[in-house]
């Protein structure tokens, strides 16, 4: 296994210790994104804590935004702030860590939790790196489910009208959401096709657990001009804990004592 | 009879802005002839954003501009501004503290006859609720003009609703604006508290009690969150009655904030004179006015009934 792989799994574990000392959290949404986010914060993006207020850093939100304890997650591990905070206050009483996005947590760009919203976020951040000449790229991931709020498709028709190149949109498309599958919820595929027909270039990648796959997409996105990118990755919810893949259960489940131990053995033996 | 428009004074001060100011945008949703800002979007088209017939979207787009160190104006007829896009105004510009101005044009009942999707009689109170939302409505247009200034100085959110025909001028040229409410006339029986629209008729309603032996104060309070609590409680405290008036809801607005602001530090009679809750009688903004009484001699009749 490649190091990068190793980390996906390293923040995995990170995530379910943070879950469950808290009894809180978007467990199966965060082990789905969690490659994603890796990859992103790690491979593709121009950001770091010493850049965190550098213009011309690239701009990341989280419309997916109930997965913020993946984003704290790598953002910790990233010395944005201490992981230990994280872990020992994340959405405890007076805690900075709520369970959404917000820009009090050193490295989040964009407060989030209302699905729908980060998209057009995005367009407007993109939107200002055209005014102003600059060179940073902004990045936006949502989840499947979310893809059935309307304001997506308004900020899907500006971000091409102003042929914002410089955005890129990820879908983590695991497949499932609180009610059980999204096909069965409200169906939202076939989103690559409804990014083209709205004028984006759309890049699948067939496994979006798989860093290569997701570091090729997005290079693909980089040398895309003219139009913005979509990233439909293609995930499994709850990725790498056996009894939580594809199960919808797991959207915020709370692990047992013996749930947690199991779920951090077989994380462990991924990396170790 | 002045016919300048308080959306054509916001678009002129934001022009002269904007030659020295590169960060100034204006964002539209297929509303710039209707919020008068054609003439900036072609003066400085690299400054101007239109989204098209999508509100919820000029919200966000806003913010994200703003996020990345624009100065933000978001015009775009109030009714959809402070509803349909109610959501982004409290995620992205409320609680991210972005530095948006929301423009809500022909506010209020401007749009007469066009009925009730276009009025906006509840925006105020919804506003108001956003944590740190500013709340402004002036009377005239010497006085928008001051508040825009002031607002492109700071760099947080408010939301200011401006009359979509020219308001009756109030105030001289260059009046000097500070702390979110005017005394436009000290008074010992009644004190009317008003705001945009009704400003001009209470000061009038003022005059002719005068007439009839009755003292009334009036307050201009253009920014009704935060009110200007020292100023109206000073102006409120020899009266017997305070009456607000308002072109918004009887709920939720100006009326009851300052019942509120009343009925803690000097409780006394407060009548709160407003739009109906319910349809508003098909006409013109002057003809429903006439209707539901909100002119001056109709104020007048209110404030005499309320002294009985």
């Amino acid at each position: 296994m490649d190091e990068l792989t190793k980390k996906s799994y390293r923040l995995r574990r990170i995530v379910i210790e943070a879950v469950y000392r808290s009894s809180s959290g978007h467990i199966g949404g965060d082990l789905s994104v969690v490659d994603i986010l890796n990859v992103l914060y790690n491979k593709v993006m121009n950001v770091s804590p010493e850049k965190a207020h550098d213009a011309d850093r690239d701009r990341f939100i989280l419309s997916k935004a109930h997965c913020a304890d993946c984003l704290y997650a790598v953002l910790g591990d990233k010395e944005y702030f201490g992981l230990d905070e994280y872990l020992n206050t994340f959405e405890r009483f007076q805690s900075r860590f709520i369970g959404h996005t917000n820009t009090a947590i050193p490295g989040v760009e964009m407060n989030g939790g209302s699905l729908g919203h980060g998209l057009a976020v995005g367009v407007g951040m993109a939107l200002a790196a055209k005014m102003d000449k600059r060179s940073y790229r902004t990045y936006v991931v949502l989840g499947d489910g979310e893809m059935a709020e309307g304001s997506n498709y308004e900020a899907m028709m500006a971000a091409a009208q102003y042929g914002l190149d410089n955005l890129c949109a990820t879908v983590d498309c695991n497949g499932l959401q609180i009610s059980g599958t999204t096909k069965e919820v409200m169906n939202s595929a076939p989103l690559g096709e409804k990014f083209k027909a709205f004028g984006w270039n759309v890049v699948e990648v067939m496994d979006g657990n798989n860093c290569e796959e997701l570091i090729a997409a997005y290079e693909a996105a980089k040398s895309c001009k003219g139009k913005p990118t979509a990233v439909i990755a293609h995930t499994v919810k709850g990725k790498g804990v056996s009894f939580m893949e594809n199960n919808a259960k797991w959207h915020h489940g709370v692990m047992s004592a013996e749930q947690y131990e199991r779920a951090v053995r077989e994380l462990e033996a991924k990396y170790e | 009879m002045n016919k300048v428009t308080n959306r054509q004074v916001i678009c002129d001060t934001l022009l002269a802005a904007a030659k020295e100011d590169k960060d100034i945008i204006v964002a539209c949703s297929d509303s710039r002839g209707s919020g008068s800002m054609t003439a900036f979007f072609e003066q400085y088209p690299a400054q101007s954003v239109e989204v098209g017939i999508a509100e919820q979207d000029l919200v966000s787009i806003s913010a994200g501009l703003a996020a990345c160190g624009k100065k933000v104006f978001a015009v775009s007829p109030a009714c959809f501004l402070s509803t349909r896009s109610y959501e982004q105004a409290k995620v992205d510009v409320a609680y991210a503290e972005t530095n948006v101005t929301l423009v809500g044009i022909s506010g209020g009942i401007s749009y007469g006859a066009l009925g009730m999707t276009h009025h906006s009689l509840q925006d105020i109170a919804a506003m108001a609720a956003l944590p740190g939302m500013r709340v402004y409505l002036p009377s005239d247009r010497f006085q928008t003009k001051a508040i825009v200034e002031e607002l492109l100085k700071d760099k947080k959110p408010a939301y200011i609703r401006v009359s979509r025909s020219a308001s009756e001028d109030i105030y001289e040229e260059n009046t000097h604006f500070a702390g979110g409410a005017k005394v436009l006339k000290a008074g010992k029986d009644v004190l009317f508290v008003a705001c945009g629209e009704l400003v001009a008729p209470c000061l009038h309603a003022a005059e002719r009690l005068e007439g009839e032996g009755i003292s009334a104060g009036v307050v201009d309070a253009y920014r009704v969150k935060p009110l200007n609590e020292e100023v109206i409680l000073k102006a409120a405290s020899g009266v017997k009655v305070v009456i607000t008036a308002e072109e918004h809801s009887p709920y939720g607005g100006l009326g009851s904030m300052v019942a509120q602001m009343i009925s803690a530090h000097c409780p006394k009679k407060v009548v709160g004179l407003s739009l109906p809750d319910g349809h508003i009688v098909t006409g013109t903004q002057a003809e429903a006015f006439q209707y539901y009484g909100l002119t001056a001699e109709g104020i007048a009749a209110k404030a005499k009934e309320a002294l009985q």
